[in-house]
């Protein structure tokens, strides 16, 4: 191990690329973070608990939560099948279709957040179609899920797709001759070959969802009875209102970190752990 | 030699996926359409509703919110706020990759994972976290003010267009690396390792022969950065506030939404979809990008 | 050395990027000069129904202010939801004067230390150059035939007015409901606490500030009524006469916005003379008219008769002051686990 590493030192630049990237890493994205940190540390221990446990803090969390899970779930199922129509077939306007994937990284999230709460209120024309089934789509955690799958999609297509080009057509083939069903082959073959890259692009759309601010607030009509604030509108009450809490909102915030980094860390584990997996 | 077939297959694989096959059957058939519906559906009408409202009212009031000085002000800081953070994001990204994918190190997935965190901060959080470091109550500001006096500038790194370009860079921050660190990871490090032994300088290995190989990854990995860097919201609507001088085109739709009247939601539509353009402009150099890239391997 | 040229070319690289940003930031920073020597630059940090009003009275200020002084001035405006106006004023926004929707917030600016004690009766009328009221916005037709608070409490009538938590103009309306209250009740505090918890629980949509709730009313189509501040009101009964009217009700509270000096900041940039001539002007019958052309009540009531047909001047009106001032009242109502917090979980049940 020793020896590979010292091999591995043949090329140059180690220190020098290592220390720019700590260094700007710390003082842009570590710094900051940490003064989070330090600000919900001015209140104390019995305090934090107290607000963290407070119902309302404690439905945001579940919100965001199921939330953001309910939408990377959906967005795991749509985008596998985006991503494998945009891989595997061929048809008029595939390329437009690929490029516009990105849209939702691209469109602002306030716009997206107006424009969706518009089209799914039961004024809007998708609101007034699921009224008709009984679903209110617009000011319900429908709503929410609606707005954070629409933010969601691009990183679960873009995981899944490099994985899916490199997968050779001829494993189904294979199984087919085998005499596989196609479900058998989808779950057996190419299910485990997809499953890291699903889990990552899974992870992300998860812990941008649980986040997500600009494109909810306008969707979720922030209701403490109804269940649909979110952890960041619960955050931005407490910064304005009367009281201008900052260390309750740093608080807040310092759990929703830790959830995030929690989360990106589970995904990152699950990652390598199916990445030796399937190198066996 | 492994590694040769493995190249191989994968530039065969390539042109297969490229080509793609017609969909007949029934799955395929119902694949494709459910796709297509919920592309349609979560994508296409929302992009549709914003430009057709956009245009509701005519191309004149359209124009006269496009050409409006705010607009124009908000265009131009987006504009700098993107180019600054898609420059130093770059060099961080090309820093990052070089150091996770050609050194084995202690601490290496650590860090590879803590170079992801913007991806799943809150954008609320980004905004809090730089007020409370150099707002007027963050624990940096009397060093900045120090700073100042000390150069006799007045550079205030909140409520700026300092503050703002400071936002987009922590939103933006892993998009180069994480593009570039895959391709890096693939292309392993026996081909440098010869021409360092060859004799070759840092300088020549990284032009000869690392960046033809990453120049397709690096150019996607900055057309993504600049398409997320010119629509964050919620970050960069912490730190700026006074419309027409630090606003961003983001920030000016929820400036002209939020002022209510029609022809102000006509006008935001419109602003939106100039923003549009730029993302469909921008995806669209994407395509070109990712093509020749594909064409090259 | 193998090294010394990558460093070179990184070294390059960075400082590349240092030079951008420090000319970015030097780019600002000579404007901002350049403006100092021939123009005088104020910043008005406002929440979101003003934009156009202080549009209008920017233009007429400026002119005014030549004429006085033969100085230029150029204002720049921020807007959004008053809380967030008056903590972005606390993080370093840098505000010369505020003008904000209730005196609470300039409150939470003058414990930050930027604003001196005393500034509420700085100027007349306790800092407001105009007032509003808190009405009604119903669709045209008034199908479920709301009149008065009592309306609103009705099964079956969907209301929309913003979170009181989150949003300074929905602290108003929650205020005018309580006054309705007390009085229909004679402060008996349980009937009071059922009534104005029974009309949150007909509240369908809760948006975080005022401006989003009328677009919840206004552009998505949701609810019956909105509790609205009587200028947004007049304002959308204006751009759409077609679909909405305006209800007074019987009794209603008395919305004062305050302004003040940010002593803190007009002090740096020397503008407290600006400054205060700019909230003086206010009161001027130039500046009253526009406000009340722009649907504010203005203060001076010689002109506020002038616009008798736009205002129901009739109406009963309670003050801040009936409920202690604002700091009592939203120790009172507002804080975690008051009385906003008791009626609106007691909902759930």
């Amino acid at each position: 191990m020793a020896k590979k590493q010292k091999s591995k030192r043949v090329l140059p630049g180690f220190g020098l690329t290592m220390g720019i990237s700590v260094a700007m890493f710390s003082l842009l994205i570590f710094i900051p973070l940490a003064s989070i940190l330090i600000y919900s540390f001015r209140m104390s221990f019995g305090e934090f608990l107290e607000l963290i446990t407070r119902s309302n803090v404690c439905q945001a969390f579940a919100t965001s939560i199921t939330c953001a899970f309910i939408a990377s779930v959906i967005n795991c199922i749509f985008g596998l099948i985006l991503a494998w129509v945009l891989v595997r077939y061929n048809f008029p306007g595939k390329r437009l279709m690929d490029g516009m994937i990105e849209l939702p990284f691209a469109i602002p999230t306030s716009v997206a957040g107006i424009t969706l709460s518009k089209m799914y209120s039961d004024q809007g024309f998708f609101g007034s179609l699921l009224e008709k089934v009984g679903i209110k789509a617009s000011y319900s955690k429908v709503g929410i899920v609606i707005a954070l799958v629409f933010v969601g999609i691009p990183f679960v297509v873009r995981a899944l797709q490099p994985v899916l080009e490199k997968l050779p057509e001829s494993y189904e083939e294979a199984s087919e001759i085998l005499g596989a069903s196609r479900f058998y082959t989808f779950r057996r073959v190419i299910l485990p070959e997809l499953t890291p890259a699903l889990l990552a692009g899974f992870g992300l759309a998860l812990a941008r969802g649980i986040g997500e601010y600009g494109s909810v607030i306008y969707i979720s009509g922030n209701s403490e009875r109804e269940g649909t604030q979110m952890v960041s509108y619960v955050i931005m009450q407490k910064l304005n209102s009367g009281r201008v809490d900052h260390e309750g909102a740093a608080a807040i915030a310092l759990v929703l970190l830790l959830i995030s980094f929690l989360l990106l860390f589970i995904v990152n584990m699950v990652q390598v752990i199916a990445g030796r997996r399937t190198k066996r | 030699m492994k590694k040769e077939i493995v190249v191989k297959e994968k530039a065969s694989n390539q042109k297969e996926g490229k080509r793609g096959t017609k969909p007949h059957g029934l799955v395929p058939c119902l694949l494709l359409g459910v796709g297509v519906l919920f592309f349609l559906i979560m994508l296409v009408f929302p992009l549709a509703e914003v430009i057709y409202r956009s245009l509701k009212e005519g191309l004149e009031v359209y124009g006269a919110a496009i050409m409006a000085e705010n607009t124009l002000s908000a265009l131009k800081v987006t504009l700098i706020a993107t180019i600054i953070a898609v420059l130093v994001n770059t060099f961080f990204g090309l820093c990052a990759s070089w150091c996770l994918t050609k050194f084995d190190f202690r601490g290496k997935n650590i860090l590879s994972t803590l170079i992801d965190i913007p991806f799943s901060v809150s954008p609320v959080i980004a905004g809090l976290a730089y007020l409370m470091v150099f707002g007027r109550m963050g624990w940096a500001t009397p060093y900045v003010e120090k700073i100042n006096e000390f150069l006799g500038t007045d550079i205030a790194l909140v409520f700026s267009v300092p503050g703002v370009v400071l936002a987009t860079i922590f939103v933006t921050f892993p998009f180069v690396s994480r593009e570039l660190i895959p391709v890096m990871q693939a292309q392993g490090t026996a081909e440098e390792e010869a021409a360092v032994m060859l004799g070759a300088k840092g300088s020549t290995v990284f032009r000869k022969v690392t960046f033809p190989h990453i120049k397709w990854a690096l150019l996607y990995g900055i057309i993504l950065c600049a398409a997320r860097a010119f629509g964050e919201f919620g970050a960069v609507y912490a730190v700026s506030k006074a419309r027409g001088k630090t606003f961003t085109l983001p920030l000016e739709v929820d400036a002209l939404y939020m002022a209510g009247s029609a022809e102000s939601i006509t006008q935001a539509f419109a602003v939106s979809s100039l923003l549009v353009l730029l993302s469909i402009i921008i995806l669209v150099l994407k395509q070109i990008v990712e093509y020749r890239g594909k064409r090259e391997l | 050395m193998r090294h010394g040229i990558l460093k070179k070319v990184v070294a390059m690289g960075m400082s590349a990027v240092l030079l951008t940003g420090v000319l970015t930031g030097c780019g600002g920073g000579e404007k901002d000069n350049k403006e100092e020597n021939d123009t005088i630059s104020i910043t008005n940090v406002s929440y979101d129904p003003t934009r156009e009003l202080y549009a209008e009275y920017n233009k007429i200020f400026v002119e005014h202010y030549k004429k006085e002084t033969g100085k230029t001035v150029e204002v720049t405006q921020s807007h959004g939801g008053s809380g967030s106006q008056a903590r972005s004023v606390i993080e370093g926004n840098e505000a010369d004067v505020v003008t904000l929707a209730l005196a609470h917030d300039i409150t939470l600016i003058e414990e930050a230390g930027m604003i001196k004690e005393g500034w509420l009766s700085e100027f007349e009328g306790n800092s407001s150059p105009y007032t509003s009221t808190i009405t009604f916005l119903v669709r045209k037709g008034n199908e479920k035939g709301i009149k008065d608070w009592d309306d609103l409490v009705k099964e079956g009538v969907e209301v929309i007015t913003p979170d009181p938590k989150s949003s300074g103009g929905a602290c108003w309306n929650f205020l005018a409901a309580w006054y309705y209250a007390d009085k229909k009740y004679n402060g008996d505090e349980e009937s009071m606490k059922k009534f104005v918890s029974d009309l949150y629980k007909n509240v369908l949509v809760m948006d975080s500030g005022a401006r989003g709730a009328t677009t919840t009313f206004v552009e998505n189509g949701q609810g019956d009524v909105l509790i609205a501040w009587e200028n947004e009101a007049l304002l959308s009964v204006q751009e759409h006469p077609d679909d909405y009217e305006m209800i007074t009700p019987s009794i209603s509270i008395k919305a004062e916005p305050s302004v003040a000096i940010v002593d803190e900041n007009a002090d740096k940039n020397g503008t407290q003379d600006v400054a205060k001539a700019y909230l003086e002007y206010l009161y001027s019958d130039e500046a009253q008219k526009l406000a009340g052309q722009n649907y504010y009540r203005p203060s001076n009531e010689e002109i506020l008769k002038t616009f008798s047909d736009t205002f129901d001047l009739s109406v009963n009106m309670c003050t801040i002051d009936d409920f202690g001032g604002w700091d009592q009242a939203y120790k009172d109502f507002f804080d975690d686990d008051a009385i906003f917090d008791e009626i609106y979980s007691s909902t759930n049940e």
